[in-house]
């Protein structure tokens, strides 16, 4: 009689242990591969129905889909969102890792914190963990592809190089600073704005949608920095106070996870000048919260970040953009907390008079 | 059930709390053009005649004075600092990361170069150690690319002894039946085998020699992986190195390949091009 109920017993827990395991498989301290980070999103799809959905909206040059993850608590009505890419540059692997990292961060966190659980009531995230899905796909052939940056595109006649530099393809200053007409340079331009089709699939999707976005979060590596718009030293965002204030305050986020500094400021006074970039372009659409997140290290490793510094980063990144949208939303919705906030106390002061002695 | 309602309410009450704006000195842009207020209503078209290149624009007005230390100029000039650093002190077991810009201060020298005085902190990667340089850097303005001149001093640099260990490793090589190799220092996925590690360090020294002599105002180079470095014979007393490595340019973004021979003796190094 005991034998059989330990044995149910243990098939139990084998079952119930083979399911965690199944949920949880997913190693997000290891850099995946292109399928394996596809299968991942249908993965998300499955396991949070209503509150996940793949949305594909593109081609990349070598004929492959674009996709995002669609996040959010689905009250039906239009709502305000959020946007983050990944991997516009191929060699930043440590950047998809970072986006992955994301949504399971907040998918997790959610059903216990009524603070995200509000966030994602009030607004959508939309996560695009690869861009470049082509130029991911290359890096990860050999060790001759490892460092390779641009889209697969192939350059235009009389050139024999390939690709483009994604983030000095967009529509903002286009061809003006930070970028080459050598279609064999790291920052080859294009033969004009938004030529190549990752771009167009960014362009397209958020040109209908912009008045929607409250953020625009753009992942690279390495340099530990958040880089404001614009890429011209020349043209200063009306809203540059406010973009400095709160890229500090991410900044002190990140710092007191792990103490790593990220410096703040506009990409020609901390780095370099440029134009064409996505941070930029999405600026110029009216979204007032945009950065390019520029991720770990500071060149000891660079782009070849080892996995064990994985997890770190994505917790110090996650604390650093979750400030930033924090705010956005909070800008947006500070009404409607408020009006929550006073109804809190009034029954906090109501249980108070009437139940001195529960506290 | 109270208990909740006040933890709830305080999450909120942070959350409706005007945001601390903490404002650091670092903000104030002391060596940006000045600019109009307002972002371009369209975006430029093409049709722009000149295309300005990482080595102009933007540094048409280059920073002299007292510099911001988060900012590209100094932060450029601290960078040479530490590729100097690795090649006086570097070795299997010496390893430098800049850390931090503290300040910085350049001025023109006639019409020969900048030069730039740095107060940084640097990172001994091994031992897990910060320590404050003082550093001048030179960058002579000629018509071809001269390397910087650097003079650093940082007094407790050489406090934690690694003598004992790199004379092992000195012998250890010294005596090697088979001469060693590795190649994809670190691999793809960042990872350095850990017999393989020294190599990387001596990769890194290798390559910090043609970095310092390549570095300019416009450069900032990190070593991006030593793609193959191999021991050749040891010639009087010293351990001779055949190293490949791939350079990384931040401003530029192009990768390098460099071939460098590093003679290294227990407690000096040198390298020369190869071919």
């Amino acid at each position: 009689m005991l034998n059989s109920v330990g044995l149910s017993f243990m098939l139990l827990l084998s079952a119930v242990g083979a399911a965690i395991v199944e949920r949880v498989g997913y190693d997000y301290s290891k850099y995946h591969p292109m399928p394996e980070i596809t299968s991942w999103m249908t993965q998300m799809e499955k396991d949070y129905p209503g509150v996940v959905s793949i949305v594909d909206y593109g081609k990349s040059y070598e004929g492959r889909t674009i996709s995002l993850l669609k996040i959010g608590l689905n009250t039906g009505e239009k709502k305000k969102a959020i946007w983050m890419d990944c991997g516009i540059h191929a060699r930043e692997w440590i950047a998809p890792a970072f986006c992955q990292y994301f949504v399971s961060q907040i998918l997790q966190s959610y059903k216990t914190d009524t603070i995200m659980e509000q966030m994602m009531k009030d607004m959508d995230f939309y996560v695009t963990p690869v861009l470049n899905v082509d130029g991911y796909i290359y890096s990860w052939k050999d060790n001759t592809t490892r460092l390779w940056r641009k889209n697969r595109s192939p350059g235009p006649p009389g050139c024999d190089c390939y690709g483009t530099d994604l983030n000095r393809n967009f529509e903002a200053n286009w061809g003006t600073i930070g970028v080459s007409f050598d279609c064999c340079s790291q920052t080859y331009c294009g033969t004009k704005p938004k030529s190549e089709p990752e771009t167009q699939s960014v362009m397209n999707f958020l040109a209908s949608r912009k008045d929607d976005f409250l953020c625009f979060l753009t992942i690279h590596s390495y340099s530990q920095l958040l880089l404001i718009p614009f890429g011209h030293p020349d043209f200063t965002a009306t809203n540059y106070d406010e973009l400095m204030t709160v890229g500090l305050g991410a900044s002190d986020a990140i710092r007191k996870v792990h103490g790593m500094e990220y410096a703040v400021g506009t990409s020609p006074a901390i780095l370099y000048p440029n134009s064409g970039s996505s941070r930029d372009w999405a600026r110029m659409q009216g979204i007032p919260l945009s950065y390019t997140f520029e991720l770990r290290d500071n060149g000891t490793f660079g782009f070849e970040l080892p996995e064990d510094q994985i997890k770190p980063t994505c917790e110090e990144a996650y604390s650093g953009a979750l400030h930033i949208i924090t705010y956005a939303h909070d800008k947006t919705f500070n009404g409607a907390v408020v009006t929550a906030a006073a109804t809190l106390w009034t029954v906090l002061l109501a249980v108070g008079v009437t139940g001195a002695n529960l506290i | 059930m109270a208990l909740r309602i006040i933890v709830i309410l305080a999450a909120l009450m942070g959350v409706t709390g005007s945001p601390t704006t903490t404002v650091r000195p670092e903000t104030s842009s002391v060596d940006t053009a000045a600019h109009p207020n307002s972002i371009p209503e369209t975006a430029e078209e093409t049709g722009q005649n000149e295309v300005f290149s990482e080595e102009e624009g933007a540094e048409d007005v280059m920073a002299t004075g007292e510099l911001n230390p988060n900012h590209y100029p100094a932060q450029r000039a601290a960078k040479v600092v530490q590729h100097y650093l690795t090649t006086r002190y570097g070795s299997p077991y010496r390893l430098f990361g800049l850390q931090r810009v503290h300040s910085g201060n350049a001025e023109d020298v006639g019409d020969s170069g900048r030069k730039y005085q740095l107060e940084i902190a640097v990172h001994e990667i091994i031992s897990n150690t910060t320590q404050k340089c003082s550093a001048e850097v030179f960058f002579p303005h000629g018509q071809k690319q001269e390397s910087p001149q650097v003079q650093a001093s940082c007094e407790e640099l050489l406090n934690i002894s690694t003598k004992a260990q790199e004379e092992a490793l000195y012998q250890q090589y010294k005596m090697n039946q088979t001469l060693i190799s590795a190649q994809n220092l670190p691999d793809s996925h960042g990872h350095i085998e850990p017999d393989t590690k020294p190599l990387w360090h001596l990769g890194i020294v290798a390559s910090s020699f043609i970095m310092l002599k390549e570095s300019n105002e416009n450069t900032l180079y990190n070593m991006a992986q030593v793609a193959n470095i191999t021991q050749l014979a040891t010639e009087n007393d010293q351990l001779k190195f055949d190293c490949h490595t791939l350079l990384h340019d931040m401003v530029s973004q192009v990768n390098t390949h460099n071939y460098e021979l590093l003679d290294a003796l227990e407690n000096g190094r040198k390298s020369k091009l190869f071919p």
